[in-house]
């Protein structure tokens, strides 16, 4: 009937071939239905937690809202979270470009293992790698063992449950994120162009620097805004690597719902962060198109 | 043009690269010589060789039945997440309807939604289902977060496959159902296997959602992973975060081959 219906109801401007529905539509519903069911309602009732779920009797359905605001430690949270999602974006930036850039220079079978040396630790467990800086990191681990075997510090320094501890986990984690946005872009530049200002006259970094890193740019911005908004939503690398004072959302909202029980408060927080995600990547649908982003994880 | 002033630039972008091959790659290895160590600390070089901390994990009940809960939910998720994705992909790539791109969306959106916001959503609306703590609630949660990476794999064989042997087919008297089965299918089969391995490597690895809808009774290994990590320096967690790594690296690989059987573009 649907079908029927949108092919005598075509305006005259589409041909038989282009109904505004066709049968292939069809195909879309289970897994669509699916995801409505058991991702889309799960956000709704969290969203809805937030002005539903309070401790004691309130009036107010924002009464959360102000209880989270309230407290100078939950802004404090909020404010470290943005502080180390921006630390993990410039690191990343600045391993990642350069990564990039040689993995568009060197021969194609060497790219193709700089991509694997990239996707490999991109697809392995955040959890295991995590714990493996842990193991490097901590008290008694490699690199304090390796310096008090040497004599070269007396006690423990300290790495673990450190911003700098959370910073080496959560970019390594993140670097992917960078590389292959970036990569993508780099690989439709013309290498014409860069040819053609050398031609001209430019000194080589001059071409880099006034024609190649400019058309790089929507690669840079794609990467950055990924590696930002994942970052916002790190869990596992700050509870384990990082000390109560980094405290990031996540472990907020974890521990809001799992310790205390407060779900109000844990919703909020959890309504929150996903306002700060879309806002973020409202704000760079303006700049970039988000295919980009996302598009390059389909050529990898 | 010369070339020579050029030569030390281009040697500090080589070292640079080469340490962040080190960086990406190093720390996360240095677990797989500890697993194997004798001793009852975790060091670095490891003291003496063993597989005692692998027959721990093997015959301690805790971490046996973590690795089977673990294969099996990735095992049906996979199934379930390949049959889900597939179906979306085709529909989303070839079919027209209004409202693609906000389908499109949501369909990517368990990819950037921070996890932990899925965690305690899916455990809110789960418990009033009375699915926690059970295999069921744990494939269905990891299936929503798999099927992006199906649907982004089956997609990209979509569109690069040639359409004119389906309409050979079908002038040759095919069905649409036998054109599907016998020409579409095949020819999208790499990106639907490769789709199916990163969803098994997905739900395989695994932890915040898990954490939320696991039991003391009903854990994956990732999650019991997660309660020993913060509690004790055994390195029988080394053990299983090296039997994690083999299984996810062994399948990534198999997909990368998979990938590549994919007719010319």
């Amino acid at each position: 009937m649907l079908l029927d219906r949108s092919r005598t109801g075509r305006s005259g401007r589409r041909d038989r071939d282009d109904p505004i529905v066709n049968r292939w539509a069809l195909l879309a519903v289970p897994p669509i239905a699916f995801l409505v069911a058991f991702f889309l309602i799960p956000l709704i009732v969290v969203s809805l937690r937030s002005v539903t779920d309070f401790p004691r009797p309130a009036g107010d359905a924002l009464a959360n809202y102000g209880r989270f605001f309230d407290s100078a430690a939950n802004v404090r949270v909020l404010g470290n979270t943005f502080w180390v999602a921006a630390l993990s974006t410039v690191v990343c930036l600045a391993l990642g470009y350069p990564y990039a850039y040689l993995m568009n220079i060197v021969r194609p079978r060497l790219a193709g293992l700089l991509l694997i040396a990239v996707l490999l630790p991109f697809w392995s467990s955040l959890l295991v790698r995590t714990y493996a800086w842990q193991v490097i990191l901590r008290d008694t681990g490699i690199i304090n063992t390796f310096l008090l075997d040497m004599r070269l510090i007396d006690e423990p320094i300290p790495l673990i449950r450190t911003t700098l501890g959370v910073m080496l986990g959560m970019s390594q984690i993140l670097l992917p994120f960078m590389v292959l946005p970036i990569y993508a872009v780099m690989r439709r530049i013309d290498p014409e162009y860069t040819r053609a200002a050398a031609n001209l006259g430019a000194p080589p970094f001059a071409a880099f620097r006034r024609v190649f890193l400019p058309l790089s740019l929507p690669g840079v911005l794609a990467g950055s805004l990924l590696v930002f908004v994942l970052a916002l939503g790190f869990y596992i690398t700050p509870a384990l690597l990082g000390s109560p004072k980094d405290t990031m959302i996540s472990q907020f909202i974890a521990s809001a719902v799992q310790q205390r029980l407060d779900w109000g408060i844990g919703s909020t927080m959890a309504v929150i962060l996903m306002g700060l995600t879309l806002t973020v990547l409202f704000v760079a649908s303006r700049f970039i198109r988000l295919r980009d982003v996302f598009g390059s994880f389909e050529e990898s | 043009m010369t070339d020579s002033w050029r030569q030390p630039r281009r040697l500090l972008l080589v070292a640079l690269g080469a340490l962040t091959v080190f960086f990406l790659m190093a720390p996360t290895l240095v677990v797989v010589p500890m697993s194997f160590t004798a001793s009852n600390a975790l060091t670095f070089p490891p003291e003496g060789l063993s597989t005692r901390w692998y027959e721990k994990m093997v015959t301690d009940p805790q971490w046996s039945t973590g690795f089977l809960n673990s294969a099996k939910v990735a095992f049906l998720t996979a199934i379930l997440a390949t049959v889900l994705g597939t179906l979306a992909a085709l529909g989303t790539v070839r079919g027209r309807f209004p409202g693609r791109g906000a389908v499109n969306g949501l369909i990517l959106s368990p990819l950037i939604v921070p996890v932990i916001i899925i965690a305690i959503g899916m455990f809110s609306v789960f418990v009033r289902w009375k699915i926690t703590g059970s295999i069921v609630g744990l494939v269905l949660a990891h299936t929503a977060l798999a099927v992006p990476f199906v649907v982004v794999n089956v997609a990209t064989s979509l569109r690069s496959m040639d359409r004119n042997l389906e309409q050979a087919a079908q002038s040759l008297g095919a069905g649409p159902v036998r054109t599907f089965r016998r020409i579409t299918l095949p020819l999208i089969l790499p990106g639907v296997l490769a789709g199916g391995l990163f969803a098994f490597i997905t739900s395989w690895d695994e932890v915040v959602v898990s954490i939320f809808l696991t039991s003391a009774r009903f854990r994956t290994l990732p999650v019991e992973m997660w309660e020993q990590v913060r509690q004790v320096v055994d390195p029988t967690v080394a053990a299983v975060s090296t039997t994690l790594l083999a299984v996810t690296t062994t399948l990534l690989l198999l997909a990368f081959v998979v990938r590549r059987q994919a007719p010319a573009r």
